[in-house]
């Protein structure tokens, strides 16, 4: 009862300001506007929403329009007007308003209407034109409030065409002097950088330039646009290596004023930003990275490890040991620091050391093995971004010994989440590694299996296409005996999963080919039988013309086979009637097998076996594409007065008639397998005419980027009646194509070769050398292993680990000569390092981030690189000979090292901001019994509860009264 | 650079939504529809980052937080850290709580311009510019107290 007493009191007051307030609300916005959104809030569907909103929209349109508006009032329509556009509805109507709202004198107004126009509009909005005016004045103005208003317009509003009527205002703002203007004038030049390179790219000296700014917060600011120009072209700015690694070094050391200060780490923001530099500067380049060494060390060793901040600068030091030339003592450090992350008990750090340790893994893999238990224990957490973090690590480091246990795994996940794009992303990685290190032929089979069965229609189609050559193909030429095997048990375990229901279209149509190629080539299986199966998967899916088009050529096939071995054909009446079915079928593409499967049975034996041989597919198809047996009858016609042949891209409006087959092909089977050929390129076309082609000539192919695969596919109509085997449908070619198991044949797709080797073939020196030796399968070379798990484990932990990482202790022995080798190197690199560090260390001063920029010294020492002259010029306390050069520094640079002096000077000012940032974060974050925690913001939120009563009282009071929906919405953020 | 700031409420509703590469008001919606589906999903006292190509495209990584009944969601690309995100969303919160002393859903609902001018003065154009909650604090304090002192210039006609 007491509590109510207060609580009444409290709403009195309430009241009693309330009435003295008038209508404006608290929070400055009118009744309406709270109504509005009280009742938006209230709403108990998203239909009801919809209908408030309309009615708002309709409310606003009226109101708007009323002549006699004020501009307080548009002020607040305005901000209606983003309101409901922010739940997704059309606010177009009033953008105009936002417009000219931006033309304002009054800096409120003149802000609203910038913030409005920069969420309503996008830079290419015919409204933008009406702005760029105002804009252009607003940057000339006086007060440095309007130019960042300005600023944050431009940075969003101006595009391409635009940029040259801002750039030069925004260049001379680079040297505005409140610092707030030109951290924002360096973003917005990014900005115009990011649209239009070219447009800035004479002002791109400008960031050098701003990095020696006296403001760190604009030197920091500059980092992010650096960032991106390093990331473009590292080479240019290897040059600023000695710059970039000394401002570390002074940040780490605390040498920025204490209001930088972060969680008391110092300036982690920038610390952050500039390893990441050094990441992109030193990757691959031993000069650059033996000056960053030292400094990386020196921040991973004064890292918090107790707050947030100072992990993300301790992650951040990992990337970049993983990234820079390879040093022995860093990627210790680097090892130890993962450890402490897999160790703690924060999915965060978690998830942040399986990322670390993905990148460590490729300067030093054996480091995986000494995580490998927190490794699976990642793999089993219940975080699904940890999983899928985790599984990305494995993926990296699958090898021949592991494949097994890592792809089994990765296809239970891939069958256990919904998530297309990851179902998807997911099946492609089992595919992939499964070609690549795949032990045995039926392991490999079973898992294409499995990946097919649960992601069949997600995996792309190379994917399909590829599976049927790798059995087309087997290991390779030498051993026949290995390839048939593969395709006996991939035959065996068709028939076995052809009846499963709800089998994925693709994986139908790899079925169907394989089984109409290799069904009955062993003998296991009778033609009846497999033909009857085929017929089975035809009628069970008579809406998927793809699969019915593959069973119905795969028919053929086996009859073909038969009839060429001198078998009797024996047709099951349930074929029959389907190949009468087909025949009359709507689609003309199976009508067209349907009829070319009657007609080779109707042949003779002789003739089916030279129209269809077995085991074919890999076979060269010899195609004179220059028709040149026709130049004969060509030249003939021509001396009887025939025109030549004008080709199709010179018709002008002519019909084009592959076009039209590639339609249709699309509309019947989006998903399924391509049958047709690409086109061939153009030029070709267009530069033949008959009577130039002769014999030897073929068409030059122009090595495009597309896979090989897809010159492999043949599609007889394209090429009527040329070919010897030309009624041979569509078959795989598989000339040119590496052969063996694996990932080559994706990524690097030669097509060149393939070229050459069917221009080999047509010339009549078929001469391939099967040599795929590219087998990419150094990873697994390169891991080698220390230790074998020492901690007590449960037997089924201890087991999956040897499984995924065990490989490696067996190849410790082969591999420890090298290793030896390794550390004998990498120990007398340490030795030079060492020795380099004795040499230069005295020479070297301690720098001073805040001496740059001084233009006299600069001239006099030399003029490439500001911070190198003003080395240690403001070092007063360590060096004695420093000194005196830093008195000197001190006058010839008032303005700098006055500005440093007066920030520690205000020390007390600043150390009270500090310890209120880091008690507030204290009592929110997620450092508990830190010491770092500090009490007063208890006392603070104290005060602050009356605050919040109040806050609700006064809401309660206009008629906002949070419904039992949302109780919550007074409650404190940070509380 | 941060592609998107949002901030929603533990019912799906926005309460900031700010995409530093424009997208069409539909496009927003599926996304705010589609990344509230996913916070939803989450379990307690699991990491506070969720890979989000299939939402936003490849390289696209979500850091989130709740704060009382708000999520706040910053979305970004490769070249930001993680947990760094993790503190840069705690300076915001925590200018935001100096801006309205005690900060609560409805201040963002009720002020949402002037919530959107604090994160202005920490993200510009997606880049962070600004890591002190107490300079972003003073900027957006100066800029509304000469507002304010502005607006008494014009003459206002209630």
């Amino acid at each position: 009862s007491k509590v109510q007493q207060i609580a009444t009191l409290e709403q009195l007051k309430t009241i009693g300001r309330e009435l003295a307030m008038g209508s404006q609300g608290g929070f400055g916005q009118s009744k309406e506007f709270l109504d509005l959104v009280k009742s938006i809030g209230e709403a108990r569907s998203k239909a009801e929403e919809d209908r408030i909103v309309l009615t708002e929209i309709e409310t606003l349109k009226r109101r708007i329009a009323e002549p006699d508006t004020t501009r307080r009032k548009m002020k607040e329509y305005i901000i209606r007007l983003l309101y409901i556009e922010m739940l997704g509805h059309d606010a177009s109507f009033g953008y105009i308003h936002a417009v000219k709202m931006t033309h304002c004198d009054s800096l409120i107004l003149k802000r609203t209407g910038y913030l409005a126009v920069t969420l309503f509009l996008n830079e290419d909005h015919d409204l933008i034109i009406l702005i760029v005016n105002t804009i252009q004045k607003d940057l000339k103005s006086d007060n440095y409030l309007v130019v960042c208003a300005a600023l944050n317009a431009v940075c969003r509003l101006i595009n391409e065409e635009t940029i040259p009527a801002v750039l030069p205002q925004v260049v001379e703002l680079l040297e505005h002097p409140k610092e707030a203007v030109r951290k924002k004038a360096v973003m917005a030049l990014h900005r115009f950088y990011q649209r239009s390179s070219s447009s800035v790219s004479h002002l791109v000296s400008n960031f050098r330039k701003r990095l020696c700014d006296s403001d760190p917060g604009v030197m920091g600011a500059t980092l992010c646009p650096l960032f991106d120009l390093i990331t473009i072209d590292v080479n240019s700015y290897k040059d600023l290596v000695v710059s970039f690694v000394s401002i570390l070094k002074q940040v780490a050391e605390r040498r920025l004023p204490k209001s930088y200060d972060y969680h008391q780490m110092p300036a982690p923001f920038i610390q952050i930003k500039l390893l990441k530099i050094l990441c992109l500067l030193g990757n691959g380049d031993k000069q650059s990275s033996e000056h960053m060494y030292t400094v990386v060390g020196d921040i991973m060793r004064k890292c918090d490890l107790t707050s947030n901040i100072g992990n993300a600068i301790l992650y951040e030091s990992i990337c970049c040991v993983s990234s820079i030339h390879p040093n022995p003592k860093l990627i210790d450090a680097a090892a130890d620091a993962i450890s402490k992350f897999l160790k703690s008990d924060s999915h965060n750090l978690k998830y942040m050391g399986i990322d670390a340790l993905g990148r460590l893994i490729k300067i030093s893999p054996e480091t995986a093995e000494q995580h490998q238990l927190a490794v699976i224990d990642c793999l089993e957490d219940p975080d699904d971004t940890l999983k899928r973090k985790t599984f990305e690590l494995l993926y990296k480091m699958t090898k021949s010994t592991n494949v097994e246990v890592i792809v089994d795994r990765m296809i239970d996940y891939m069958i256990s989440i919904n998530d297309t794009h990851y179902k998807t992303e997911t099946a492609s990685r089992c595919v992939e590694l499964a070609e690549q290190f795949a032990p045995s032929n039926n392991w490999f089979i079973q898992t294409m299996n499995k990946v097919f069965e649960h992601a069949g229609d997600l995996v792309n189609s190379k994917v399909a296409h590829n599976l049927m050559r790798l059995i087309a193909e087997g290991f390779g030429k030498d051993d026949d005996t290995a390839d048939s095997q593969l395709r006996s048990s991939a035959v065996e375990s068709y028939v076995c999963i052809i009846g499963e229901p709800k089998l994925p279209s693709a994986f139908l149509q790899v079925i169907c080919w394989v089984l109409g190629e290799y069904g009955t080539v062993d003998g296991n299986y009778t033609a009846s039988y497999v033909t009857g199966k085929l017929c089975d998967v035809a009628e069970a899916h008579s809406s998927d013309d793809t699969v019915k088009a593959y069973a119905v050529t795969a028919l053929m096939k086996i009859y073909a086979f038969e009839i060429a071995a001198g078998r009797k054909l024996d047709m099951l009446p349930e074929c029959q009637s389907l190949i009468e079915e087909l025949s009359a079928s709507h689609s003309t593409d199976l009508q067209q097998r349907a009829y070319e499967l009657q007609a080779v049975i109707g042949l003779e034996a002789q003739a089916v076996e030279n129209v269809m041989p077995v085991d074919a597919s890999c076979e060269d198809i010899e195609i004179d594409k220059s028709l040149s047996f026709l130049d004969s009858y060509v030249q003939e016609s021509f001396e009887k007065g025939a025109q030549p042949y004008i080709p199709e891209s010179e018709r002008y409006g002519a019909v084009n008639m592959s076009n039209f087959r590639n339609q249709d092909q699309h509309d019947a089977s989006t998903h399924a397998l391509r049958f047709e050929a690409y086109e061939l390129p153009k030029p070709t076309i267009a530069g033949r005419t008959p009577t130039v082609s002769s014999s030897t000539e073929l068409v030059p192919l122009v090595p495009d980027p597309q896979p090989t695969y897809a010159r492999e596919i043949y599609q007889t109509p394209s090429v009527p009646s040329v070919s010897d085997t030309g009624s041979s449908e569509y078959k795989l070619r598989l000339d040119g194509v590496q052969k063996k198991w694996g990932r080559p044949n994706y990524s690097t797709p030669a097509p060149s070769n393939t070229n050459s080797d069917s221009h080999k073939t047509a010339n009549g020196e078929t001469q391939r050398d099967g040599a795929g030796n590219v087998k990419s399968r150094a990873r697994d070379a390169s891991y080698d292993s220390r230790r074998s798990p020492q901690v007590e484990i449960s037997p089924e932990k201890q087991k999956l680990a040897a499984s995924l990482f065990g490989g490696m202790s067996q190849s410790k022995n082969k591999q420890s000569g090298g290793g030896h080798k390794a550390s004998k190197t990498t120990n007398r690199a340490a030795e030079k390092t060492h020795m380099v560090k004795e040499v230069t260390a005295p020479v070297q001063p301690t720098q001073d981030l805040l001496d740059m920029g001084e233009p006299t010294i600069v001239s006099s020492v030399s003029s490439v690189d500001p911070f190198k002259q003003l080395e240690g010029l403001l070092d007063i306390t360590q060096d004695a000979s420093a000194q005196s050069s830093g008195s000197v520094g001190a006058t010839n640079a008032p303005d700098i090292t006055s500005f440093y002096a007066e920030m520690s000077a205000s020390g007390p000012n600043n150390i009270d901001g500090v310890d209120m940032i880091s008690g507030l974060s204290g009592v929110s974050n997620r450092t508990p019994g830190g010491s770092t925690t500090i009490h007063t913001p208890q006392l603070n939120k104290g005060a602050i509860r009356k605050d919040s009563l109040e806050k609700d009282a006064l809401v309660r009071q206009m008629g906002v009264t949070p419904s039992g929906q949302n109780p919550n919405l007074f409650s404190d953020l940070l509380g | 650079m941060i592609r998107a700031v949002i901030v929603m409420n533990d019912k799906g509703k926005p309460r900031l939504v700010k995409f530093y590469e424009f997208q069409p008001v539909e496009k927003q919606q599926e996304l705010i529809r589609s990344i509230y589906g996913v916070l939803c999903s989450r379990a307690e006292k699991v990491s506070n980052f969720i890979r989000a190509d299939s939402i936003l495209g490849p390289d696209a990584r979500l850091v989130y937080k709740t704060y009382a009944t708000l999520y706040f969601v910053f979305i970004f690309d490769t070249s930001e850290n993680e947990l760094a995100i993790l503190d840069l969303m705690q300076v915001f919160v925590e200018a935001l709580d100096k801006c309205f002393s005690n900060v609560c859903e409805l201040d963002i609902v009720f002020n949402f311009n002037k919530v959107h001018s604090i994160l202005d003065e920490i993200i510009l154009g997606g880049q962070v510019i600004e890591t002190s909650s107490s300079e972003v604090v003073k900027a957006v304090e100066e800029a509304y107290r000469c507002s304010s002192s502005n607006s008494s210039f014009t003459p206002v006609v209630n």
